[in-house]
């Protein structure tokens, strides 16, 4: 042990790279793996798994878009979830802004109903949900003739923007809640109404909390698959997109058809990483001022 | 007048819709959490009879579900400890250490968090593969013979799903505390190391104090959704029957038509996590200090 004082400071540095870089690659090697393992034809599944693809075996997603219906899924996904951004959005800006920004009675017992909301997680409330709807239902098949609450694209987006109403209108609030006062009564001066001010004085103004919320509220709802698979439990009816891949993960166990399976997850997850990489400094940063997660 | 009867209007129109949805699919269903779980619900009739506490009776004694809470419990413990320690280590070296790329790591690091679980269970699903899946050849490579760990089996199950837990959760946790630890002021380590102390207790006399309060809010959070987590994965990537925890055994029964008895599952189960995150809570209670 004849070594200087400061010597060890850069086998320090060393150690803190090697472990950082293990953990990255423990990260990106599984991912990088799938996108490939996705073009590989399915005879390639039974030698090495490190094996460099042989060729773009395309066929894949082909298969999976048709056959798999994970085109049809993919189309279920955006639909829903770009409804229920919008009804989120809709529903919770006006109320946010009024519920940080209005003194009127009961504003305080709201408040603390929708930060109690915050504790509610949807896992434990699915199967009453589901139940509800499932009696609506019974109830609508006698006076209408058909039900149309379960397996609809429509209910479920509903749902979905109902249960991320307490995290978005906490968020909003708190933004709300910090602006000046002044923006408004200058407003009401020059004759606006509160409507009028509302939507062309504040709401331009929330634009980085409203992209913030959009973002974590498309990653949540395009990713969840509980909420959808009880909803849209019908074994002919429409699927989202992380349901159907369940469905084709556990249909895999029996016909192995790996390449279809892993086009199946980059199908999944491409939308998701892209949007990411557009945004990961938004989001990185967004996180701090939420600071809890489902 | 006239502007405050239209004033009225205005917040009754913005709020009213807010609160009819909150309370039709947040309020209502969670209060038939509690109320279904004292009743017996036919599963193709919505006739409920009143079965008082019967359904808890039962369910403590319940094999199934006794198992399943001590997943839960073993879950909470080893994914907690696992990802907290190196997401702290992890955050600490970030911070305090002039890397280069910081930004990069940064990036890779959050991946995990922006996935579906049923996604991160397809890409570990390629992990685990018995034969030619990734961690096994890796294991193989290593032991110089072919290894063949069956690790969706009933025995290494458990230890599966905490690998993919703490994969998906580090990141996450790692790029908050970071976000926090970069807040305390740089002298504070410039007038501590004039003093001889070295980077371990800068890091346990410094760092730690400092950020305690957000470190207790987030491991309350963490607690409470490593048992919805938990739930996701199993659901996602475990056969089933093979292993459950407490909510998807709660979510079981809802399958099979139990429908009283599942809510009185999730009943106890929802206490069990209020009253572990008020004792993590307590426990952790500890003076504040200023930065």
């Amino acid at each position: 042990m004849q070594q200087k004082k400061g010597s060890a400071e850069p086998v320090f540095k060393i150690f803190i790279y090697v472990v950082l870089i293990t953990l990255a690659v423990l990260i990106i090697v599984p991912v990088a793996w799938v996108f490939l393992a996705s073009i590989k034809q399915n005879s390639e599944f039974y030698g090495n798994p490190w094996a460099l693809p042989a060729g773009f075996y395309w066929q894949n997603f082909v298969d999976a878009w048709n056959a798999a219906s994970m085109g049809s899924y993919m189309l279920n996904s955006v639909i829903v979830t770009a409804l229920s951004l919008v009804l989120l959005l809709v529903v919770a800006l006006p109320a946010a802004y009024c519920l940080s920004r209005f003194q009127f009675a009961g504003r305080k017992f709201l408040n603390t109903a929708f930060m109690a909301g915050l504790f509610i997680n949807v896992n434990y409330i699915v199967v009453p949900i589901f139940l509800m709807l499932k009696d609506g239902d019974v109830w609508l098949k006698k006076a209408l003739g058909n039900g149309l609450l379960l397996n609809n694209l429509f209910v479920l987006a509903l749902v979905y923007a109902a249960t991320a109403l307490p995290f978005t209108i906490y968020l909003l609030s708190g933004y709300f809640a910090t602006l000046p006062h002044d923006f408004e009564e200058a407003a009401y001066i020059d004759g606006a109404g509160y409507g009028a001010t509302m939507v062309r004085i504040i709401f331009p103004m929330a634009q980085p909390s409203i992209i913030t919320i959009i973002l974590f509220n498309f990653l949540s709802f395009w990713n969840e698959y509980i909420i959808s698979m009880t909803l849209m439990s019908s074994a002919t009816g429409q699927k989202t997109l992380p349901v159907g891949l369940l469905n084709l993960m556990q249909a895999q166990q029996s016909a192995a058809q790996f390449g279809v399976l892993y086009a199946g997850l980059v199908l999944v997850m491409l939308p998701t990483l892209i949007l990411y990489i557009c945004v990961q400094k938004k989001l990185t940063q967004g996180m701090t001022v939420g600071g809890l997660k489902g | 007048m006239r502007r405050s009867k239209e004033r009225s209007r205005f917040i009754a129109l913005c709020v009213a819709p807010a609160v009819i949805l909150f309370f039709i699919f947040m309020v209502l269903p969670t209060l038939n959490v509690f109320r279904m779980s004292l009743f017996e619900r036919g599963a193709y009739s919505p006739t409920e009879t009143f079965v008082g506490l019967n359904n808890f009776k039962v369910l403590f004694q319940d094999a199934k579900f006794i198992a399943s809470m001590q997943n839960t419990i073993l879950l909470i413990v080893v994914v907690t400890a696992v990802t907290f320690f190196f997401a702290l280590v992890f955050a600490g070296i970030l911070t305090r250490e002039k890397i280069k790329g910081q930004s990069f790591f940064r990036v890779i690091f959050y991946i995990p968090n922006i996935l579906s679980v049923v996604v991160i269970a397809g890409i570990f699903s390629a992990i685990y593969k018995p034969e030619n899946g990734m961690l096994n050849s890796v294991l193989s490579a290593i032991a110089g013979r072919d290894v063949m760990i069956l690790w969706k089996d009933q025995q290494m199950v458990m230890i599966s799903i905490i690998i993919a837990m703490v994969w998906q959760a580090i990141g996450y946790y790692m790029v908050m505390y970071m976000a926090s630890m970069s807040a305390v002021p740089v002298d504070l380590y410039e007038s501590a190391s004039l003093d001889g102390a070295g980077r371990l207790a800068q890091f346990f006399q410094i760092t730690l104090p400092l950020i305690w309060t957000n470190i207790r809010t987030t491991l309350t959070f963490f607690i409470i959704s490593t048992i919805n987590m938990a739930f996701l994965f199993v659901k996602a990537m475990v056969a089933k029957g093979m292993a459950d925890v407490g909510l998807s055994f709660m979510y079981n029964q809802k399958d099979a038509g139990l429908y009283g008895y599942s809510m009185a599952a999730g009943v106890v189960i929802f206490l069990f996590s209020f009253l572990l995150s008020a004792l993590v809570n307590q426990v952790t209670r500890r003076d504040v200090l200023e930065m």
